[in-house]
């Protein structure tokens, strides 16, 4: 085992029941080589955290389509840095307006990615700024 | 942190007392069989054993997944720590995976008494990771009472799991086919118990009587493995295959001089000897010789048993014997 592979969760908080997006993102980073723990649709932010803390993933990806990104992805990221996972990359996608990234920022999120990124571009920036480990 | 041998040691003694954090970070090190991992391992190895490693196998889409958690719910209501290791395959051509297991297990969060860890299988056969079994001695070392082992969806000869696991669970669908398929070598000659899940499907009855009539006389004896039918999905037969797994221990799985542990042992150290015989022979000198061996093969100027012979004996240092 030469390259580690980089560890990435890709989660679906919030009550909306759109999961594809998610699905065609995790298949899209297997292909990219990462390996992908997917959870599933209606997580909790305390859900999420559980599922990063155990898995130690590099990268937790959000998926929000409902419009509650704003309650959601600033609860995760205080749960994550409660839980000592400040390093972890958070990230998010889905439907989130312009005017809502800076505040997402200011709550710990690296990057927003909206409709009509790549795969190719979401497994470049992740590769680019997922936490160095030994 | 400092050098790997202390880095081990402070991630166990946080991981010992109780830090979900560092237990966690110590699994992605024996993932990645880093030199930290050895170290912890080290260190942990001897407080483990007095977990129960329990082996849930069986095709894909059986219920595994949806069955593991149905248990972690019943141990979670009797009060009982439960560590799940859910395996699910990397692919063949990026490397990447989907570790999906845990759609099936999210009623948990902020339940520290249950720990749910997802594996690539990082192209090992067999069913598991290479590095699963030292990832449930590591669970077992930090407490937890109960350790599930979910293999990749198998199909009839991923047989590794029962070398892993005190007690092997396979898991069959109704319907899935005849009497002669429940007679064929492999899967089903390894189960302590066979579980017929989707019980509430057309059929489940008649393929546990079909599997019944079919396993006796095997290694379990004249009457073979017991053969149950659960509902996952609705909690149905859960309970007494709980019994049926807890009853295991009286039988005498867990014993450490007992044959489920020796053959265990026996796979664990035959694991690190090839592990060690492999790194060595990535070492630069050896690497070099092994190139050119390797090149001699494909040239068919000597066979790969001659050159197997001769890289073993550098590498130990003897002359090559007179073996071919």
């Amino acid at each position: 085992m030469t390259e580690r592979p980089i560890k990435v969760l890709i989660a679906k908080p919030g009550l909306d029941g759109h999961d594809r997006g998610a699905k065609v993102l995790a298949r899209g980073l297997r292909d990219e080589g990462f390996e992908v723990v997917y959870t599933g649709l209606r997580q909790t932010p305390e859900m999420v955290a559980t599922a990063a803390l155990q898995e130690d993933v590099d990268i937790v990806g959000l998926s929000i389509l409902s419009g509650a990104h704003m309650t959601l992805v600033p609860r995760i990221c205080q749960l994550l840095q409660a839980e000592g996972l400040a390093d972890v990359l958070v990230t998010a996608g889905g439907i989130i307006p312009d005017d809502d990234v800076p505040a997402l920022k200011a709550a710990g999120v690296s990057a927003v990615f909206g409709p009509g990124t790549t795969i190719s571009e979401v497994a470049s920036y992740f590769r680019a700024n997922a936490r160095p480990r030994e | 942190m400092g050098s790997p041998a202390e880095a081990a040691a402070e991630l166990c003694s946080t991981a010992l007392a109780g830090d979900r954090r560092s237990l966690a970070r110590l699994l992605t090190a024996v993932e990645n069989r880093t030199l930290v991992a050895e170290g912890a391992l080290r260190r942990l190895y001897p407080l483990a054993g007095r977990a129960h490693l329990v082996g849930i196998t069986g095709p894909p889409g059986a219920g595994k997944s949806t069955l593991v958690a149905a248990l972690v719910g019943h141990l979670r209501a009797a009060g009982r720590t439960v560590a799940v290791v859910a395996v699910d395959p990397s692919s063949p051509i990026t490397g990447g995976a989907i570790l999906g297991d845990r759609v099936r297990m999210q009623a948990y969060a902020g339940d520290r008494d249950v720990f749910i860890r997802s594996m690539a299988a990082r192209g090992h056969a067999g069913g598991l990771a290479s590095t699963t079994g030292a990832a449930c001695a590591v669970l077992d070392a930090v407490g937890f009472e109960i350790v599930m082992i979910e293999t990749v969806g198998t199909g009839q000869s991923e047989v590794e799991v029962a070398a892993a696991a005190d007690t092997t669970v396979v898991l069959e669908a109704p319907e899935m086919g005849d009497e002669v398929q429940a007679i064929k070598a492999g899967l089903l000659e390894v189960a302590d118990l066979v579980v017929v899940n989707k019980g509430d499907r057309p059929g489940a009855q008649r393929t546990a009587s079909q599997l019944r009539a079919m396993l006796g006389g095997g290694r379990r004896g004249i009457h073979g493995p017991p053969v149950l039918i659960t509902t996952a999905a609705t909690g149905a037969g859960v309970p007494e295959l709980l019994a049926a797994i807890d009853r295991r221990r009286g039988e005498g799985a867990l014993d450490d001089g007992g044959a489920t542990r020796l053959a265990r042992a026996e796979a664990e150290v035959s694991g690190a000897l090839g592990d060690r015989i492999r790194r060595r022979l990535d070492e630069p000198g050896m690497a070099l010789a092994r190139g050119a061996a390797v090149r001699e093969v494909a040239a068919h100027r000597i066979d790969p048993y001659t050159a197997a012979d001769e890289l073993l004996a550098s590498l130990l240092g003897v002359e090559t014997g007179s073996s071919r």
